[in-house]
C-alpha cells in the first residue's frame, strides 16, 4: 500500500532508522560515527565565535577588545598601522599583568572603511564575540556610522579618530575620545601662529566629509578671529583620484593653502599640486594627513621644501628625542624617520596611530580604577573615564601631557607645527594645551546610562 | 588629458559590445588589473621607471589579455554570450577580480614611477608634461584602432560580424574566434590605457569602478558600438567635464555627466552615433 502521508513523514521514519538500511562498512561502526560527530559538533561550537569556554571563570577570562579597523577600503594604510600600534600595546599590558590581573585579547574586525559595516562590527562584538569594549575606530564617517549603534548595544567605544563629533556631544554616552585631540582644537590651537607667521589670506582645501567640514568650519572661524580670511573653499570627494581640475579656484591672492586630504590617492594630490605650482607658490600650511604612510622624499615632492604641516606626533625623531619616544618607536617597530623598521618604504601614520597606544593605556586605567570585572561592570568604567582629567607624558602617553574632558569625553593635547627641510619635517613651534580649548557644547554625564 | 584617457577606456568596452552585444560589466576590472601589473612590473624590473614602463606595456595587455581569454573561453562562450546572463556574470567576475587583487596585492594605493619627469610651466600654472604624452599616446592609439577597423582585413571581418552574425558564418568567417579576439583586444586596450594612466593615479584595488562608470557614459552617449561615437561622447564629456570643473565644481560636472545620459536615453535611444540594434 502506498503511503500517503505528508512527506515531511516519511522522512521523519527514514531519520529514525525505520526504512533506512545501514550498510555494515568495516571501520566505521554506528557508535564511532557518532561520536566523531558530536566531536565535531563539539569543535564547531568551541570554536564559533561568541561561544564562552571561560564560563566557570569569569577572572581568568580575558578582557575583550573589539578592534573596529580599517583593513581595506580608503582608510587602509592607516587601518595597517593602528593594528601594529594596537597590537604592540596590547602586548605590553599583558607583558605588565594585563588589566585587573587579566590578559587582554584584541579582537580585530575589519569594516572596510565603511560606515554600514561598521555599524554592524559593532553589533558583532556586542552580540557574537561578547566584546567588553570596542575601540579603535579613525575615519570621521565610520564613527558616525557606528556610535550610535555602540550606543543602543549599551557598548562602551573608544575610537581614535580625530573629528569633532564626540566632543560635539552630538553622539552618545558610550562614546569617547581619550587618545587624541579633535580637530576643532587643533586648528584653534594653531590659527594664531598661521595668521602671524604664514599668512592670513587662506585657501583652504579638504575632503567633502565629517571631517573635512570640521577643518571647514572651526579652522574659518578660528583665522577670522585672528583678522585673517579665508577667500576659497575647495571641497573634494574623498573618492576622487586626480585633483588637478580643482587647482585652478585657488585664488590669485592666496597667501596661504590649507590644504588636507585623506584616502588612497593622498601622494597623487601633493604631487599635482607640486606641478600646478612648481616652486613658486603661496605659502603651504597643510595637515600631515595628505601624507601620512606618504615618503616626504618622493619624487615630485620637492615643491614641499619650506612648507608648513601639522603633526600631532613629529614622525622624524630628530637630534634629542625623549626616552619614552624612543620606547614607543622601539615597541611598535618604527626607525627615528617615521618609517617601519623592516621596511624603510613603509612610511607609518606616524600622527594618528599613537591616539591607538594612548587610549588603551587609558583604558586600562578606567578600568583599573573601576575594579572592572566584567560587562555587569559598564556603567562603573563609563564612570570611571569621564572621572578621569589628565594623562602625564611617558612611556603610557609618549606624544605628551593631556587634560580630558568627562562631560565631553574628549581630550587636549599639544600640537606640533614643522618645517620641511631637506626633505626632514623639523618642529618650529608646540602649541600649549590651554591655546586648544574651548567651551564644551555640552555634558555628556547628564545623559541616562 | 580626461578626455584622451576616457575614449581609450570606454574604446575597449565599445569595440566589444559592437561586435559581440554583450556588456562586459569587469571592464573596470581589467583597467584596475592592468594598473596593478604595471605596478608590481615596475617593481620586478630593475633599471629605471623608464624600464619598468616599457615591459608593463608589453606585460600588462598580454596577462589582462590572456584573462580576457580565458573569461570568455569558460563564461561567456558556456552562456552563449546571452546579454542578460553576461551581466550577472561579469559582475560576478568584477567581485572576483576585485577581491583577488585585494587579497593578491593589498589594500593600499600603489605608486608608480612616470617613465619620465618634466614640468610644463606657463606662466600662472603648470602641467606635468607625461599626462600630455598620456594624451598624444591615447591619440595614437585611437588612430590605430581606427585604421586596424576601417582600412585592414580584420577590421572588415569584425565589421561583417558586428553586421550580420549568421550570414557572416555562412561566408566561412569563423565568428567564434572573432569574438574571442574582439574580447581579448577590448581587454587589452582598456590595460594600456592603465598602464598609461598608473603614474598619474596611483593603483588602488578599488579604481575600476570609476573608469566603469564614464565608459558606460561615454559608450551610451555615444552609441554603443559605434567608435566614433565613443570617441567624439568622449572628447565631450571629457571637455566638459574640465571646463565645468574649473569654471564651476567637479560635482557639477558629474551631474550633467549624468543627465546627459539621461537625456540621450530619452531623445535618441540608440546614441548621438549608434545605429539601432537588428
Amino acid at each position: 500500500m502506498a503511503d500517503n502521508r505528508p512527506k515531511k513523514h516519511q522522512e521523519d521514519d527514514a531519520m529514525n532508522g525505520s526504512k533506512l538500511i545501514v550498510p555494515k562498512k568495516p571501520g566505521l561502526s554506528r557508535r564511532k560515527a557518532i561520536k566523531l560527530m558530536g566531536a565535531g559538533a563539539a569543535a564547531g561550537l568551541a570554536a564559533g565565535p561568541g561561544f564562552v569556554r571561560y564560563a566557570q571563570a569569569q577572572s581568568s577570562e580575558p578582557i575583550r577588545i573589539g578592534f573596529q579597523v580599517h583593513r581595506t577600503g580608503i582608510g587602509a594604510a592607516y587601518g595597517r598601522w593602528y593594528e601594529r600600534t594596537t597590537t604592540a600595546a596590547a602586548a605590553l599590558i599583558n607583558e605588565q599583568g594585563g588589566i585587573n590581573g587579566r590578559k587582554v585579547e584584541i579582537i580585530a574586525e575589519d569594516d572596510g572603511t565603511d560606515p554600514g559595516r561598521g555599524a554592524e562590527v559593532v553589533e558583532k562584538f556586542a552580540t557574537q564575540h561578547k566584546c567588553d569594549v570596542g575601540f579603535g575606530t579613525l575615519f570621521s564617517h565610520v564613527v558616525m556610522g557606528s556610535a550610535p549603534r555602540a550606543g543602543e548595544l549599551k557598548l562602551p567605544y573608544y575610537v581614535v579618530s580625530e573629528g569633532h563629533h564626540v566632543a560635539s556631544t552630538g553622539l552618545n554616552r558610550y562614546t569617547f575620545q581619550p587618545g587624541i585631540t579633535d580637530v576643532k582644537s587643533q586648528v584653534i590651537a594653531m590659527a594664531p601662529w598661521i595668521a602671524k607667521n604664514v599668512g592670513k589670506k587662506v585657501c583652504m582645501i579638504y575632503p567633502d566629509f565629517a571631517f573635512g567640514h570640521d577643518h571647514r568650519d572651526y579652522f574659518s572661524a578660528a583665522i577670522k578671529a585672528q583678522g585673517g580670511d579665508v577667500n576659497a573653499l575647495i571641497p573634494i570627494p574623498p573618492t576622487e583620484s586626480s585633483f588637478t581640475r580643482y587647482f585652478p579656484q585657488i585664488p590669485a591672492d592666496t597667501e596661504v593653502i590649507y590644504h588636507v586630504m585623506v584616502g588612497p590617492a593622498v601622494l597623487t594630490f601633493v604631487k599635482e599640486l607640486g606641478e600646478h605650482f612648481g616652486s613658486s607658490h603661496p605659502a603651504l600650511f597643510g595637515f600631515i594627513d595628505s601624507l601620512e604612510a606618504v615618503d616626504l622624499k618622493s619624487p615630485g615632492l620637492e615643491f614641499l621644501e619650506g612648507s608648513y604641516l601639522w603633526e600631532a606626533y613629529p614622525r622624524f625623531a630628530g637630534a634629542s628625542p625623549k626616552p619614552h619616544d624612543t620606547f614607543y618607536r622601539e615597541k611598535v617597530g618604527v626607525d627615528a624617520n617615521g618609517a617601519s623598521v623592516s621596511d624603510a618604504a613603509d612610511i607609518s601614520t606616524f600622527s594618528h596611530m599613537f591616539g591607538c597606544w594612548e587610549t588603551l593605556f587609558i583604558l586600562k586605567r578606567a578600568m583599573e580604577s573601576a575594579g572592572y570585572q566584567g560587562p555587569a561592570d559598564k556603567a562603573k568604567l563609563i564612570e570611571a573615564t569621564e572621572a578621569m582629567t589628565s594623562f602625564a607624558e611617558g612611556n603610557e602617553h609618549p606624544q605628551g601631557d593631556k587634560q580630558f574632558n568627562g562631560k565631553i569625553h574628549q581630550c587636549f593635547g599639544h600640537q606640533n607645527i614643522t618645517q620641511v627641510k631637506s626633505g626632514v619635517a623639523e618642529v618650529v613651534y608646540r602649541t600649549t594645551i590651554e591655546e586648544g580649548l574651548y567651551e564644551p557644547e555640552g555634558d555628556y554625564t547628564k545623559m541616562a546610562l | 588629458m580626461a578626455a584622451a584617457v576616457l575614449a581609450l577606456s570606454a574604446l575597449g568596452l565599445s569595440l566589444v559590445f559592437g561586435v559581440m552585444r554583450v556588456v562586459n560589466v569587469a571592464h573596470g576590472e581589467f583597467f584596475m588589473l592592468g594598473a596593478m601589473l604595471a605596478w608590481w612590473t615596475a617593481k620586478m624590473v630593475p633599471g629605471g621607471p623608464l624600464a619598468g614602463f616599457m615591459a608593463a606595456l608589453v606585460v600588462a595587455p598580454a596577462a589582462v589579455g590572456f584573462l580576457a581569454f580565458l573569461t570568455e573561453r569558460l563564461l561567456l562562450r558556456r552562456i552563449k554570450y546571452d546579454p542578460e546572463a553576461t551581466i550577472v556574470a561579469t559582475i560576478g567576475l568584477l567581485f572576483v577580480i576585485q577581491q583577488l587583487a585585494l587579497s593578491l596585492f593589498g589594500a593600499d594605493a600603489k605608486p608608480v614611477a612616470a617613465p619620465f619627469t618634466y614640468r610644463i610651466a606657463f606662466p600662472w600654472f603648470g602641467y606635468s608634461g607625461y599626462k600630455l604624452f598620456v594624451v598624444v599616446a591615447s591619440v595614437f592609439i585611437l588612430v590605430g584602432v581606427w585604421w586596424v577597423l576601417a582600412r585592414t582585413r580584420y577590421g572588415l571581418i569584425m565589421r561583417v560580424t558586428q553586421f550580420d552574425r549568421e550570414t557572416a558564418t555562412a561566408f566561412g568567417i569563423p565568428v567564434n574566434t572573432v569574438y574571442s579576439a574582439v574580447f581579448v583586444a577590448g581587454a587589452a586596450l582598456v590595460a594600456v590605457a592603465a598602464v598609461l594612466i598608473v603614474p598619474i593615479q596611483q593603483a588602488h584595488y578599488l579604481m575600476g569602478l570609476d573608469p566603469l562608470l564614464m565608459s558606460f557614459i561615454v559608450v551610451i552617449i555615444g552609441g554603443l558600438g559605434s567608435i566614433k561615437g565613443s570617441v567624439i561622447a568622449a572628447l565631450i564629456i571629457g571637455m566638459a567635464d574640465g571646463i565645468i570643473s574649473v569654471f564651476f565644481s567637479p560635482t557639477l560636472a558629474s551631474i550633467i555627466a549624468t543627465l546627459a545620459v539621461a537625456l540621450v536615453l530619452v531623445v535618441r535611444p540608440q546614441g548621438l552615433f549608434g545605429v539601432t540594434a537588428r
